[in-house]
């Protein structure tokens, strides 16, 4: 259950860090990103697919959320 | 000698690798690798962050040096306590010359070296009173001093002294900041998780010790230097040129910073990073706790300073835009000039880099202004995102090397001959006497500033007195030349 710090880039995509591991990637597609669902299944630009709990509303970013990976 | 292929630089490299047992050539290949500017992600081409191999000569630090030789000690109004054994405090005093405004002694401590000096005793029966004693001492030597950081040698880790109890009694006892900090040399691969503690330690102790205290008077053009340790006095020179356009520089981090500063950098609107490896994580902090946008910008030569001031004016209002193009417009008859007079001097030189983890591509751009090349970079402590960003300035079939070994470095430099080298003082002598050029570029080699516009004029100068000197034509005995073989054979 890495923590990753997310913030927007200035293109608008989401960025995915993790300190620890030295991964910053770009989050590609995300299963659910509506104002009253966000989170689930994401894939980052390196392919590597992570999930993070379902909440509502959407967390304010930038912030430090668990994920897990998958 | 003409630009290297792709090919030629893979080979360059396999021929390097040569000498390798079997085990550590397959470890060193990862380090080792030719510039891909296709490449999005620099993971697919070099593995950098990792442990160096015993037995290799590695040019990394530790953890107390990434801590408190970079992080804290350029903070001037505190005391650093190098608390262990005298030696790591001693040999690394004031060699970084970050430089400072103040009294040395009495209100900024600096170049001073206060430590513990750990003994066979302390080690056996513990140094927490020994701390305690020294932190009263240093109040009463100097009680202009803002705050305390105590800095762990390694010793400090293995006995399992608990410094974090020490430092609150007495800062309740003194009411003063009292800062412990982790940072035992033995921690992470280089001084790059010294960092990381030392990023850690700010958030934990300091940075919100002004939460909720809004006396502090703000405009909408506060901004903080983060990243910049005052080499020779570059935070200054780029202080000016943002001054110049309309900023307030709040907070200088660390290069003749202050605590206060630092207390009070939650209220900018907007932070610079320079040195991204070492300082990235507190602006991720302050972005998420205080959200405060960051964004990296570097004013190494002419090119990269224009383009970092618009982006930097992006971020505020009108007035600041035409302030930087002002800014820009004041000093170009200065650095054209400076480029009218080196660059016919200094173009197509080539020049390999191997220096910690920023300027390897930061400074590129300042040589380019030069029409020099770059030809090979390498970086001793930094990480992925590093090389991510490194690729794209660095140009196609070019060398990059990560924890170079002593021995790879010079096989790279006799195979690819540069013009220039910049490394750090362990390589100075090695390279002169091989006969390359070469700067020292971790403290520019006693000279600087080398940032904004007045620093493009000296680093220009700098690296045509080093290239251009005369003495790099002397190297061979007079008979051993060529003229002379020529003018031998003409009597025989």
């Amino acid at each position: 259950m890495p923590s990753v710090m997310l913030r927007k880039r200035e293109d608008g995509k989401l960025l995915f860090y993790v300190a620890k591991k030295d991964l910053e990637e770009t989050i590609e597609s995300m299963e659910f990103d509506t104002p009253d669902k966000w989170g689930g299944e994401v894939v980052l630009g390196d392919g590597s697919r992570y999930y993070f709990e379902p909440t509502s509303p959407p967390p304010k970013i930038p912030t430090t959320l668990q994920a897990k990976r998958l | 000698m003409a630009a290297m292929t792709r090919e030629e630089t893979e080979a360059l490299i396999q021929e390097v690798l040569e000498v390798y047992p079997e085990k550590a050539k397959n470890d060193r290949a990862k380090h080792l690798a030719v510039n891909d500017q296709s490449l999005e992600k620099a993971n697919k081409c070099i593995t950098s962050n990792r442990k160096s191999l015993p037995g290799v000569m590695t040019i990394r630090g530790c953890a107390y040096a990434g801590s408190k030789g970079v992080v804290w000690g350029p903070i001037k109004d505190m005391i650093h306590i190098s608390h262990g054994p005298v030696g790591c405090g001693q040999y690394s005093r004031a060699g970084r010359r970050n430089y400072y405004v103040g009294t040395t002694g009495v209100n900024t401590f600096g170049t001073m070296n206060f430590t513990s000096d750990f003994q066979e005793k302390d080690i056996v029966f513990g140094g927490d009173k020994k701390l305690a004693k020294l932190i009263d001492e240093i109040e009463v030597l100097f009680p202009l001093n803002k705050g305390i950081s105590i800095q762990s040698e390694c010793p400090i880790g293995l006995i399992g002294d608990d410094i974090e109890a020490v430092a609150k009694v007495k800062k309740k006892e003194h009411g003063k900041t009292i800062v412990p900090v982790r940072c035992e040399g033995f921690r992470g691969v280089s001084q790059s998780l010294g960092h990381h503690i030392a990023n850690d330690a700010i958030r934990d102790w300091v940075l919100e010790n002004r939460d909720g205290d809004e006396s502090f008077p703000t405009t909408p053009y506060d901004v903080a230097v983060i990243g910049d340790y005052n080499i020779g006095g570059d935070a200054w020179s780029s202080r000016t040129l943002l001054e110049e356009m309309g900023l307030r520089v709040v907070a200088q981090w660390s290069g003749d910073g202050t605590i206060a500063e630092i207390e009070k950098t939650p209220k900018v609107k907007l932070n610079l990073i320079h040195c991204y490896r070492s300082m990235n994580y507190i602006a991720r902090h302050m972005e998420e706790k205080y959200s405060i946008p960051w964004i990296e910008y570097n004013f190494f030569g002419p090119t990269k300073i224009a383009e970092s001031l618009r982006r930097i004016a992006s971020h505020f209002d009108e007035t600041i835009q035409a302030g930087a193009e002002r800014v820009i417009e004041r000093y170009k008859i200065e650095y054209e000039a400076v480029i009218a007079k080196y660059k016919p001097r200094l173009q197509g030189k080539r020049v390999m880099l191997y220096v910690g983890g920023l300027r390897p591509r930061h400074v590129i751009g300042a040589y380019e202004d030069l029409g020099m090349e770059v030809v090979g970079t390498g970086y001793e402590f930094a990480h992925n995102d590093d090389y991510d960003r490194t690729i794209k300035e660095m140009g196609n079939a070019t060398l990059l090397y990560d924890d170079v070994t002593g021995y790879e470095f010079e096989e790279f430099v006799k195979k690819v001959q540069p013009d220039l080298v910049g490394s750090g003082i362990k390589e100075k002598y090695i390279f002169q006497k091989m006969g390359v050029p070469f700067r020292q570029m971790h403290s520019w080699d006693y000279s600087g500033p080398y940032h904004g516009y007045d620093g493009f004029a000296i680093f220009a100068r700098d690296m045509d007195m080093t290239i251009n000197n005369p003495c790099w034509k002397n190297f061979k005995a007079p008979w051993k030349t060529e003229a002379a073989s020529d003018a031998v054979k003409a009597v025989a």
